[in-house]
């Protein structure tokens, strides 16, 4: 029982990491090279291995779009901060969710001024509290990449209660991808791709990453080796020429094939959308809408919720616009640390536990490279 | 909580799509809809109270010994502490 627990602590060993890390620094980098991860998670792991000290000089290590809360434009907070403005309404988010201002408040603030907002850890909690509260209407968040779109799914095709909808803001990464390499105004040489959606899509889900001669691309787990692993790997398919198929360095849990049963969940569930982006704008086919079958369980459809297309994603002063796309370091903004850090967050960047600028705050005195 | 995160739990008890996971001492309620064929003493990653796919042992297992084959290759050895 205990050997399967020890061996997935084995890529969390400091001696095999360090032994990675020697082998690294001793690459030899003739051009600047840019690798990108799309994964909060990557972002906080790491920060918190302090990663970027170990790279060569010449390699960085950026955070793209990969915090579902960060990129949530400001547009689908403010319908779910128009539900808890409805004295019927108990609105049920992840935690994550509940901090980010859309406009001047947030759900957070509307809870401390009585509005009925719960923090949930899974959507079959916010299910349950439907089914217990009867008098209420329930209404659920869904944001998340792909990896919470099959839970959300599951729950939403199960049994669930009459007075329970949901405001859907799911998001998929590789049209993401598409965008990014379609030239968002980042030179990306290489691809750290997210562990956990790649247990949905598997290595196969990628192809866009294939296209036109591709480039470099390798699926990573969360610990200090996976990352290190990744990166050396990434360097030197960047310097050796054309770039291979996309990789799996993730093999104990994402395979070639994926989820196909998330999938099918999902896709029973959900049909593919255009969808809005923060700091991005229009992804094309990159979100989910609920299925004709189930749009009885869409909040906006059911209370008339308005969809207020101005709503300003960007707060004066704030970059999480840029810092999303691998633009700007979060050290770069006048605001990180002073005028916005956990504690009394500006930005959504900021706000989110997988956000970037909150990973670089956390962990601001690990030594950056 | 991450919102990507999921963590590895060891399945215990399995009734339908109802299961129970086990983790250092912590028990868990977690729903099995996502996944094909889960038994008992199965380890997979939970993300917010769904397993979301098996974690295969023996991949782990091949993946570390490629990771220290790679490193034996680049420095010529290593004399001894090496990691299990």
């Amino acid at each position: 029982m205990t050997g399967g627990a020890e061996l997935f602590r084995a890529f969390d060993d400091p001696k095999l990491a360090s032994s990675l890390a020697g082998r690294l620094a001793r690459l030899e980098i003739p051009r600047p090279l840019t690798l990108m991860h799309v994964c909060g998670t990557h972002e906080h792991a790491i920060a918190r291995a302090g990663i970027r000290s170990l790279l060569p000089p010449g390699v960085r290590l950026i955070a793209g779009p990969g915090c579902p809360v960060c990129v949530c434009p400001a547009v689908d907070i403010d319908l779910a901060i128009q539900a808890a403005l409805r004295d019927d309404m108990t609105v049920t988010t992840f935690g994550d969710m509940f901090r980010v201002p859309s406009g001047e408040t947030s759900l957070e603030q509307l809870r401390a001024q009585e509005r009925d907002v719960r923090v949930v850890y899974s959507p079959l909690d916010a299910v349950r509290i439907a089914r217990e509260e009867p008098g209420a209407q329930v209404v659920f968040v869904a944001v998340g990449f792909e990896t919470t779109a099959g839970p959300i799914a599951a729950a939403l095709l199960g049994d669930v209660p009459d007075n329970f909808t949901v405001i859907p803001s799911l998001r998929l990464i590789p049209p993401a991808l598409a965008f990014l390499l379609e030239g968002a105004g980042t030179q990306v040489d290489g691809f750290v791709l997210p562990g956990h959606v790649s247990t949905v899509l598997g290595r196969a889900g990628y192809d866009v990453l294939e296209r036109d001669g591709g480039v470099p691309a390798v699926i990573a787990g969360f610990e200090a080796v996976d990352i290190l692993q990744a990166v050396f790997e990434l360097i030197e398919e960047a310097l050796s020429g054309p770039p291979h198929a996309v990789r799996n360095l993730y093999r104990r849990v994402v395979s070639e094939n994926g989820n196909v049963r998330a999938r099918e969940t999902i896709a029973r569930a959900f049909e593919p959308v255009d969808s809005i982006w923060r700091g991005i704008g229009v992804i094309p086919r990159s979100g989910l809408a609920l299925r004709p079958a189930l749009r009885k369980l869409d909040a906006v459809l059911r209370f008339g919720l308005e969809r207020r297309d101005g709503i300003a994603d960007a707060r004066p002063g704030c970059i999480c616009h840029e810092v999303i796309l691998g633009l700007s370091e979060p050290e770069a903004c006048p605001l990180f640390g002073g005028a916005c850090t956990p504690r009394r967050p500006y930005g959504p960047c900021m706000v989110s536990s997988e956000g970037t600028c909150r990973a670089r705050y956390q962990y601001r005195g690990t030594p950056r490279g | 909580m991450t919102m990507c995160l999921a963590i590895p739990m060891q399945i215990v008890e399995i009734s339908g799509d109802d299961a129970i996971c086990a983790a250092g001492g912590i028990r868990k309620a977690i729903r099995l809809d996502l996944l094909q064929d889960a038994a008992v003493g199965d380890f997979v990653l939970i993300h917010t109270g769904y397993a979301i796919e098996k974690v295969d042992p023996d991949e782990a297992r091949e993946t570390l010994e490629l990771i220290e084959k790679v490193y034996r290759a680049g420095t010529g050895g290593r004399s001894g502490g090496e990691s299990s």
